[in-house]
């Protein structure tokens, strides 16, 4: 027990890192996802395909795959990148990818008979948007959003595949000198639950007040 | 820009890929199998059990949700061993931290399809006299997998990208096997592109598989 007490200033610096990446990412991630969702969604044609493309490769190949592809290939076009940057930006394109999903799903779920309402009450577009369908949107939007932050935590732990010291390479590096695993490996699943465990409480309790809305 | 592609080195070691799609593919599909005896045991003991079993299912399901799957291979893999005293190989290790981790979704899926199956159909049964474990066998379940079937598709393709993670601790599988080449021969642009391409069309190919499937059997898909 001492030994995972020891080591946790060197723990607190990768949680450090693990909050730093998951947070870049899901900022990065919910302004573009937002953008290209409602692109994929009211966009014109042209702009139709190629987002429908870039989120049907970005969630058919592994998290892991695409931080190496942007790790090691930049520098190989001539654009060197440090890791860190490298891995948040992987990390940050694939959750755009799920969050403008998300998106689309949650402006879909909305009837088309409130749009049609809008319309014949004069509404122009961006007040449809505003008024009614942003606000029922939301409620659909939400749940699987905080979801997808919660996968963001635990994604970030793939970043240790470029040698970036988050929460769980730095509990292997810490076991590589203690030869205790099982304390700092239940130490890191409390740390991890706990913020996750928070989110997910979070989206439960937004589920639930939200729920007396059926249509 | 004094790199010159040639795709030669990942076709003389081709074979490391194609034998690494199989695993990648087997992991999966047993991981999904243990996992949907895991997640269909839970989900039927938590209705019909009292506040403590519950409780231990709810924590199982929160716990393994809300951890990366990364620090459970390692936990699995290098942990366990160290206070059960016994080993296992990394492949089996990995197959057996991945059903655990599928079985923790697959209870909340299972229970939610559960409930979802029409409460008609339930009084049905017990109009025609069914005994309820016939009702549970030949009515709720089968009802129950033509509702979930989509989620447990989606839940499939899931485990298969992340079969990518047991590179770390060595099994021979997809992503493993682009690393070697990248060891043997430094062919960074096209092993990447290649790899990537396989878990693309490999992805692709079940998520075509299983739509066709859900055509026939699912429930509740617009």
């Amino acid at each position: 027990m001492d030994v995972a007490i020891n080591a946790l200033p060197f723990l607190w610096e990768g949680l450090l890192v693990t909050l730093h990446v998951s947070a870049l990412v899901v900022v990065i991630a919910l302004a573009i996802g937002l953008v290209l969702g409602l692109g994929l969604t009211y966009g014109p044609r042209w702009i139709y395909w190629p987002i429908r493309l870039y989120s049907d490769i970005l969630r058919g190949i592994p998290v892991p795959v695409l931080i190496f592809a942007v790790y090691y290939l930049l520098p190989v076009i001539g654009w060197n990148i440090d890791g860190f940057t490298a891995a948040v930006s992987a990390l940050a394109a694939f959750e755009t990818a799920r969050v403008l999903e998300v998106t689309r799903g949650a402006i879909q779920s909305i009837h088309p008979g409130q749009t049609d309402a809008g319309q014949a009450i004069g509404l122009t577009f961006s007040q449809r948007m505003i008024y009614v369908i942003f606000p029922q949107a939301l409620r659909r939007f939400l749940p699987p959003w905080i979801n997808s932050v919660v996968d963001t935590v635990k994604g970030s732990s793939l970043v240790s595949f470029v040698s970036i010291v988050e929460l769980t390479l730095a509990i292997q590096q810490v076991i590589g000198r203690t030869f205790e695993p099982m304390p700092l490996y239940i130490l890191g699943m409390a740390i991890y639950f706990a913020i996750n465990f928070t989110l997910s409480t979070a989206s439960r309790r937004l589920e639930a007040r939200f729920a007396y809305i059926r249509e | 820009m004094n790199y010159h592609i040639n795709y030669n080195f990942v076709w003389k070691y081709f074979d490391k890929l194609t034998d690494g799609l199989v695993l990648s593919l087997e992991m999966a599909f047993v991981s999904i199998l243990i996992g949907i005896m895991i997640g269909l045991g839970l989900a039927l003991a938590y209705n019909g059990s009292g506040r403590m079993v519950r409780w231990i299912i709810a924590a199982y399901v929160e716990i393994i949700r809300n951890v990366p799957l990364l620090l459970l291979v390692y936990l699995v893999f290098y942990g366990i061993p160290t206070v059960g005293g016994f080993a296992y190989d990394a492949t089996t290790s990995f197959i057996m931290t991945l059903s655990v981790y599928s079985g923790a979704y697959l209870v909340e899926i299972f229970r939610a399809g559960l409930d979802a199956v029409p409460k008609g159909l339930i009084d049905a049964g017990k109009a025609i006299g069914l005994t309820p474990i016939q009702h549970l066998v030949s009515v709720r379940l089968p009802t129950m997998f033509r509702i979930v079937l989509p989620s447990l598709s989606n839940t499939f393709v899931s485990l298969f990208k992340d079969t990518s993670v047991a590179w770390v601790i060595a099994v021979p599988e997809l992503f493993f096997g682009y690393n070697w080449i990248y060891t043997n021969t430094f062919r960074i642009v096209e092993g990447l592109s290649v790899l990537a391409a396989m878990y693309l069309v490999t992805c692709y190919v079940f998520i075509f598989a299983l739509q066709q499937l859900e055509r026939r059997y699912a429930i509740g898909r617009n």
